[in-house]
């Protein structure tokens, strides 16, 4: 049953990369049967849910529907390459949108975030300051199933406000009011 | 007994450090870099990938099996069919009613038939095609009420209730009675349409064989105990020689319950072969594996004073469980024992009978049994606050059942902060200004409801624990928590952290957990039943008062020093009376070690005896119950029909939030997937028995542009025996969403829609009835 085998040329997380793979597969299973890079994950077979999205050249696409060898030559970015890149910049730690999502409980089950902090991570890149509208817009291709998707606004919020020195809305639950029965 | 010490509510150092605050999760960087290993990210040298042939016919007897096609193709290492699993199981020991591949027949389209091992998928997807299967068709059962009255071909054979798969008939009090001589009489019909967990990871398993006879399973499971118990019955292999293994998990919501067949083939598939062996099921494997919520038809009947007290409730329902009985039998039980909160009546009858269908299998999903009855009863309670003029909020509260009380059929309520969840809504939302008074086309609905924090029945009667944990105390300053718990994303593994750092007086990064391996980790009964917080909670608090004990003595040792003047905090050993005295909590665990040699500790939980005096008395006993209020503002498009949900206000409460920002998270999450499911999503089949929708597009689960606005409001009314006063959040904030936009559309557009989902047609056609009651043309739009 093996296909006819091409051997690819990607710029994966920085590095260079040659690696040979049935002509048939996406992306998505270069990377993760090829590569070890287990992050992007297949949560549909078919891109309805977005749980496979990575960065080509920067921008966010759907691995499992990308013909891997349609990239040749490209750069990948996947969630095992944002910190990396964030220490390389002299950051410490994990990538702000990472850290954000961390902090605000946006990681419940965690299997829809690495695409969704990834579409998160390329709207900040394209523009560091976005509207409540241009974030739910840019994320509205990644399904999750666990969070309602507010707290993964609250950690994009947060994110942005880090970097901007705006400060984010409070919390529904932060009242100051006691939360007591009586 | 230690395990049912009630450990109190208060701070164990006198004022919490860890708890109550919006700490991050154990494993949230792990998730967020891409880290985190979950079943699919298993590669093991040599594995092979399996594939499962299933069923095209709903119902049908199988004639014969022919693989030896599929065997020659160069590639496939083995196939196995239902004569290699003859066992049958079943997730409630009571009725064993699955076989991991078919025996004789298949039930409904989607029944595993084959399954292939081969060196890669693309191998195996091509060995199913050359699988030859001979069936006899045989009437399939579609509509739950011919289950009910036709019983030849059984969808099981040999059980003299035929199609039949349960019938529970309570009755507490002259309910008769109460209802001939109640003021007011509201009667109607509600459907629920049934829904499935869509979690994004869909199911996968790993195994490998030892050559000494060592089974490891890894699954994409919530009840590694309960995989492990089936895998020994259906393998006919002593317990001790299978480990189950829970790897990170992508989502649940009680779709990974059950044990599956892809856990019993690819163990059979490894120990055939000497190799390790991977299955993951496709997306549409997901949808037709379902165990996802019943559809149920129900009848209520509610009599109450004319002052709005509830005097008897009536009801009849029949549900719809598909092709095995998987939790059926408490499925039907939920759907009559969870609805006596949080409203009191003192007369009470519930009716419900599931039925086999030839459908795709239902079990438990989020809010089990309850979500559909609490949809029809908050919906029959408007249209009673409706006929007596009463305010919506105000009937619910007349009829609060209070705390410190016993429901008419017997549960035991502890706390109960309802009311103040009421409160909450109700002022969030402006209800007072802005209810009844909104204009044409937008509404606001509220609704109400409990939900079980675990439950007494332990699947399999047993009197051991139902959580039971390991401590493992480190001389670098590490504690380790072994827990069977099961970490599904809800953050279980996070509150084990945090309640050992509280305890223990332990930065957090001073304590890791290890979860659900069976065996590295005591048993607890996994995650379902919102039980893990509760329970598992408990169970640490007790490990960590036994260990808290041996330090403290080994300071005041030290110190020479009263006991009493210990105190651990934030990796510090202090003496409150003398600043001299301070030591960091590694060299307290030497001066332990010292004392009482190599340290480490056990705690388990267990319930207290609980439920009423009957038989089935105890499902639904819960050692606490969690409260939940919702208020859904709706705008209803009456050229359209389009009901948009803008803004769901939660308040829930979950006893003490030992993290609000995950509790939080669970009330948001609850409340979004209750708005779908009254808005968008639908589980069904077409007269084949073939699934409409199988992909999450077709299926339509929201996006984060369909999904409105959620508040979340926490009410901690502190329970007595919860850990530190917490109780559940994962279930109960689903139950309201939907009753409450129905009411919502009510206040919107004067209809009353009491079937689901709330469809652009079921919208219009009930305004076009609206209209022709009133007299007013019918033409949609045509009037306003």
């Amino acid at each position: 049953m093996r296909g006819r085998m091409g051997v690819l040329h990607l710029r994966i997380n920085g590095d260079d990369v040659e690696v040979a793979a049935p002509s048939h597969w996406t992306l998505l299973e270069v990377l993760r049967y090829r590569l070890g890079l287990t992050g992007s994950k297949q949560g549909c077979d078919k891109g309805d849910c977005g749980a496979c999205t990575v960065l080509l050249d920067g921008k966010p696409v759907l691995s499992c529907l990308t013909l891997a060898c349609t990239v040749e030559g490209r750069a990948v970015t996947t969630i095992e390459g944002l910190l990396p890149a964030h220490v390389a910049g002299g950051g410490q730690g994990a990538d702000p949108v990472q850290d954000a999502f961390d902090r605000c409980g946006a990681l419940q089950c965690g299997f829809c975030q690495s695409g969704m902090m990834l579409s998160a991570r390329a709207l900040l890149d394209r523009n560091p300051n976005p509207s409540d509208e241009e974030v739910r817009a840019a994320l509205a291709g990644n399904l999750c199933r666990c969070t309602g998707y507010t707290q993964i606004y609250q950690a994009v919020e947060l994110a942005i406000a880090e970097a901007t020195g705006k400060r984010p809305k409070p919390r529904s639950w932060e009242s100051t009011e006691p939360r007591g029965s009586s | 007994m230690a395990a049912r010490d009630r450990h109190g509510k208060d701070a164990p150092w006198g004022e919490f450090a860890v708890v109550g605050k919006p700490l991050r999760k154990v494993d949230g960087l792990a998730k967020a870099t891409g880290a985190a290993i979950y079943a699919d990210d298993i590669a093991l040298p040599g594995m092979l990938h399996a594939k499962t042939l299933r069923s095209p016919h709903a119902h049908a007897r199988i004639v014969s099996i022919d693989a030896s096609d599929a065997l020659a193709l160069p590639g496939v290492h083995a196939v196995i069919t239902g004569k290699d699993l003859p066992v049958k199981y079943g997730v409630i020991p009571w009725t064993p009613d699955e076989n991991a591949l078919a025996v004789d027949k298949v039930r409904f389209i989607g029944d595993p038939v084959a399954a292939v091992a081969a060196v890669d998928e693309d191998t195996a997807n091509a060995a199913l095609k050359r699988i030859r299967v001979e069936y006899e068709l045989l009437h399939a059962y579609l509509d739950p009420r011919e289950s009910l009255t036709r019983h030849d071909p059984a969808i099981h054979e040999g059980r003299k209730e035929g199609n039949v798969s349960k019938n529970v008939l309570l009755e507490f009090g002259a309910i008769d009675q109460a209802l001939a001589t109640s003021d007011v009489i509201v009667e109607d019909e509600y459907t629920f349409h049934g829904t499935t967990h869509a979690a994004i990871e869909p199911h996968c398993a790993v195994a490998q064989y030892s050559a000494d006879g060592v089974l490891t399973v890894w699954s994409a499971t919530q009840i590694t105990h309960y995989v492990h118990r089936a895998l020994a019955r259906v393998l006919e292999l002593a317990p001790h020689r299978i480990r189950v293994v829970q790897p990170c998990l992508g989502g649940a919501f009680g779709g990974k319950s059950d044990p599956f067949s892809l856990e019993f083939c690819v163990a059979t598939l490894a120990m055939r072969t000497g190799r390790p062996v991977k299955m993951l099921y496709t997306r549409e494997e997901v949808f037709y594996c379902h165990r996802g919520r019943h559809p149920m038809q129900m009848r209520y009947r509610t009599g109450a004073s004319k002052d709005g007290m509830l005097r008897g409730v009536d009801a009849k329902i029949l549900i719809d469980g598909g092709s095995y009985s998987s939790f059926g039998l408490v499925t039907t039980y939920y759907a009559g024992q969870l609805l006596t909160g949080p409203y009191a009546f003192p007369t009470y009858r519930f009716d419900s009978t599931r039925v086999f269908t030839n459908k795709p299998p239902c079990g438990p999903k989020r809010g089990h049994g309850s979500v559909q009855p609490r949809f029809a009863f908050e919906v029959q309670l408007d249209q009673l606050a409706e006929k007596l003029a009463l305010d919506p909020i105000e009937i619910r509260r007349r009829n609060f059942v209070g705390e410190h009380t016993t429901t008419v059929n017997g549960q035991r309520i502890t706390s109960n902060g309802f009311l103040a969840c009421l409160d909450q809504v109700e002022r969030a939302s402006d209800w007072s200004t802005r209810h009844g008074k909104l204009p044409f086309g937008r509404g606001l609905g509220v609704a109400g409801s409990m939900y079980i924090s675990g439950t007494n029945y332990p699947v399999y009667p047993n009197k051991m624990p139902q959580a039971g944990i390991q401590l493992k105390v480190d001389r670098s300053g590490l504690v380790l928590a072994f827990t069977g718990g099961n970490d599904i994303g809800q953050g279980s593994n996070s509150v084990v952290q945090y309640i050992v750092a509280e305890e223990l007086g332990l930065a957090l990064d001073q304590v890791r957990v290890v979860a659900a391996d069976t065996d590295l980790c005591p048993v607890d009964l996994g995650a379902y039943s919102s039980r893990v917080t509760f329970m598992v909670g408990n169970a640490t608090i007790d490990a960590c008062r036994k260990l808290r004990a041996q330090l403290v003595e080994a300071l005041a040792a030290h110190w020479q020093v009263d006991a009493k003047r210990v105190r651990l905090i934030h990796g510090e050993a202090l003496d409150l009376e003398d600043a001299t005295h301070h030591l960091p909590i590694v060299e307290a665990f030497h001066l332990a070690e010292e004392r009482f040699d190599t340290l480490g500790a056990t705690g388990s939980y267990n319930t207290p005896e609980l439920g009423g005096p009957y038989r089935g008395g105890t499902i639904g006993a819960s050692p606490a119950y969690s409260f939940t209020a919702h208020v859904a503002e709706v705008t209803v498009d009456i050229e359209t029909g389009r009901v948009r949900c803008e803004k769901v206000w939660i308040a829930h409460d979950c006893g003490r939030a030992l993290n609000p920002m995950l509790v939080a998270g669970q009330m948001e999450g609850s409340a979004y997937m209750g708005v779908a499911e009254a808005l968008m999503e639908e589980h069904t089949v077409n007269r084949y028995g073939l699934h409409r929708g199988p992909s999450l597009l077709d299926y339509r689960i929201p996006t984060s542009v369909d999904t409105p606005e959620l508040a979340a409001l926490i009410v901690e009314s502190l329970d007595p025996e919860g850990p530190y006063g917490a109780k559940e959040a994962g279930e109960g904030p689903l139950h309201p969403s939907i009753p409450a936009i129905s009411n919502a559309i009510f206040d919107a557009v004067g209809i009353r829609l009491k079937h689901l989902p709330f469809t652009p047609g079921k919208v219009l056609a009930a305004l076009a009835e609206r209209r022709a009651r009133a007299g007013e043309p019918t033409v949609a739009g045509g009037a306003r």
